[in-house]
């Protein structure tokens, strides 16, 4: 084990630090591994040190080939909070390896034990640099407004993580789709744009873009703020993820998804075919 | 169950609206309680309420959320009764002493402009029906102690009716999608629910056909002029002296129901 860069976090406890958390964590999202939040080793594991090894990952990751595309905010809904246990959102980073084509089935291959939640996706027109963005200023800034859903997946067992953990996980990002429908954010109160969950023909849940954050722009206003803490801006062109309206639903292999957009249209996922077990 | 038992209940249930104490669930004092026994029961209060001088405006349906339903380990909705002094207007503040553990909720209330008799009513007959919808909160309440309801539990206690506010913006079907409209819920200002209409069995024209089919096999209409509500968007949270509550719909308006701070 390398020596930890001590930059935060405290002193690294059982061998663990930056570098070799980030390894890790690739390997386990490559070799389809779930394992026990690292903080059960390195209690000093703490939101900013996550943010460090996020960072970290993605500069590996641009290394490896892969494109930056955007961003996602993860935990912006007080379900979702209330279910993970943490109370505020994250921001994590999109690249082109996850980009999901409409039609495709759910990646089962790749994915440990993925759930899909619908959200509210904008493309951006405009550079955002925060801080001191407000919500007016940040929609003034989107191009377009999408339907989307995003599948996430741990490489946590269960789910089970700390703040730390999951920044470092990129906020358990893994897979996204984008809607049939882009509309202009003067056409629509995103507020009450609502999303219906069905799987399997049963509806199963139901929100509005309220759930997020109070309005989704509040949640675009809060990435552009955040990332200007780490010294980034967003830029021209991304796709910014606003965070699941509802619960995620499970996507087991063989699921029928469907979540149904008021003004912008469905997006339908095939919980495609069982993949060999996870080693 | 014998006669005299269903009295008895239906007189503990309105007692508690009198005394606010509210009672431990039938379901755990009246063992053999059955479906027939429980509507039973709801209607004894009901046609005691009417000889009093109350009349009936129309009806509600519960349990018709996936949650509710998982919650409660049912399939199916229920029904109550809506009386004339359910219903309050958007400025008025609502008493609170009339409700023990009061919740409220956002829903799409229907208007109907002719009546419907089941059983065998279907979609395009309930639509046909409708004359207008609006945006409307129901305030559930329970006189079960602490909400232990089961669903015979309810059912006994008109479907854990409380008080309707009624938006005033009509909306005819043909202009909205009932099934992915949605609502935010806020109270005093913060959002406290959001969801759609397809929240309420899919959509909230099968509640709809479910309540029309349903009394109908008791030998009950949906008159003309009633009001239906259908089951809630979202859930339900509790209010308290002095909140103010406001639902907004996509393509309905807005309603708001006040709260007295007696």
């Amino acid at each position: 084990m390398t020596t930890a860069t001590g930059a935060s976090g405290g002193a690294p406890v059982g061998g663990w630090d930056v570098g070799s958390v980030a390894a890790e964590l690739l390997r386990c999202e490559d070799e389809r591994i779930e394992r026990p939040p690292f903080t059960d080793e390195w209690p000093g594991l703490d939101l900013d040190t996550g943010y460090e090894i996020q960072d970290l990952n993605l500069r590996k990751r641009l290394e490896r080939g892969e494109r930056l595309v955007g961003v996602k905010l993860g935990l912006t809904s007080r379900a979702k909070q209330q279910r993970m246990g943490v109370h505020f959102p994250f921001v994590a980073w999109l690249t082109d390896a996850m980009i999901l084509p409409v039609g495709d089935p759910v990646p089962q291959a790749r994915l440990i034990h993925p759930r899909a939640e619908p959200e509210l996706v904008f493309v951006m027109g405009d550079r955002l640099e925060g801080p001191g963005i407000s919500c007016a200023q940040a929609m003034s800034a989107v191009e377009s407004m999408w339907g989307g859903v995003e599948i996430i997946d741990s490489r946590y067992r269960d789910f089970r993580f700390t703040a730390g953990d999951v920044a470092a996980d990129n906020a358990s990002s893994a897979a996204f789709v984008t809607g049939p429908v882009g509309l202009p954010p003067t056409e629509l109160d995103l507020a009450l744009e609502a999303v219906l969950v069905e799987v399997d023909g049963v509806v199963v849940d139901s929100a509005t873009g309220a759930a997020v954050q109070g309005h989704p722009g509040e949640a675009l206003a809060l990435a552009a703020n955040d990332l200007a803490r780490r010294g980034h801006a967003i830029e021209p062109g991304w796709i910014v993820l606003t965070g699941g309206m509802t619960d995620a639903v499970f996507a087991p292999p063989g699921a029928s998804i469907a979540m149904h957009f008021t003004h912008l249209g469905s997006v339908f996922l095939n919980g495609g075919e069982a993949p060999t077990p996870c080693p | 169950m014998d006669a005299g038992t269903r009295t008895e209940a239906a007189r503990q249930l309105l007692d508690a609206y009198k005394t606010g104490q509210p009672i431990a669930p039938l379901t755990s004092t009246h063992h053999g309680l059955s479906l027939e026994d429980a509507y039973a029961i709801q209607l004894l209060q009901i046609e005691e309420l009417l000889a009093g001088g109350r009349t009936v405006k129309g009806h509600k349906v519960g349990l018709t959320s996936a949650a509710m339903q998982r919650l409660l380990g049912v399939d199916e909705p229920d029904f109550g009764h809506l009386l004339d002094d359910f219903f309050y207007l958007e400025h008025e503040p609502i008493p609170m002493d009339r409700f023990l553990q009061p919740r409220i909720e956002p829903e799409v209330a229907f208007v109907l402009k002719a009546p419907l008799r089941g059983p065998g009513v279907t979609v395009h007959e309930a639509i046909a029906a409708v004359d207008f919808a609006l945006p409307a909160l129901e305030i559930v309440d329970s006189r079960i102690a602490d909400w232990k309801i089961g669903l015979l539990d309810t059912i006994a206690d008109n479907a854990s009716s409380g008080a309707v506010v009624l938006g005033s913006t009509p909306t005819p079907l043909h202009d909205i999608d009932l099934r992915l409209a949605g609502a935010v819920m806020t109270r005093n200002g913060t959002v406290v629910g959001t969801g759609a209409g397809g929240a309420v069995l899919g959509s909230p024209i099968t509640s709809l056909v479910w309540l029309a089919n349903t009394v109908g096999a008791r030998g009950v209409t949906l008159e003309k002029g009633h009001v239906v509500l259908p089951g809630s968007l979202c859930a339900m949270v509790t209010v308290a002296p002095g909140d103010t509550v406001t639902a907004r719909f996509s393509g309905l308006g807005s309603v708001t129901a006040r709260f007295a701070r007696n």
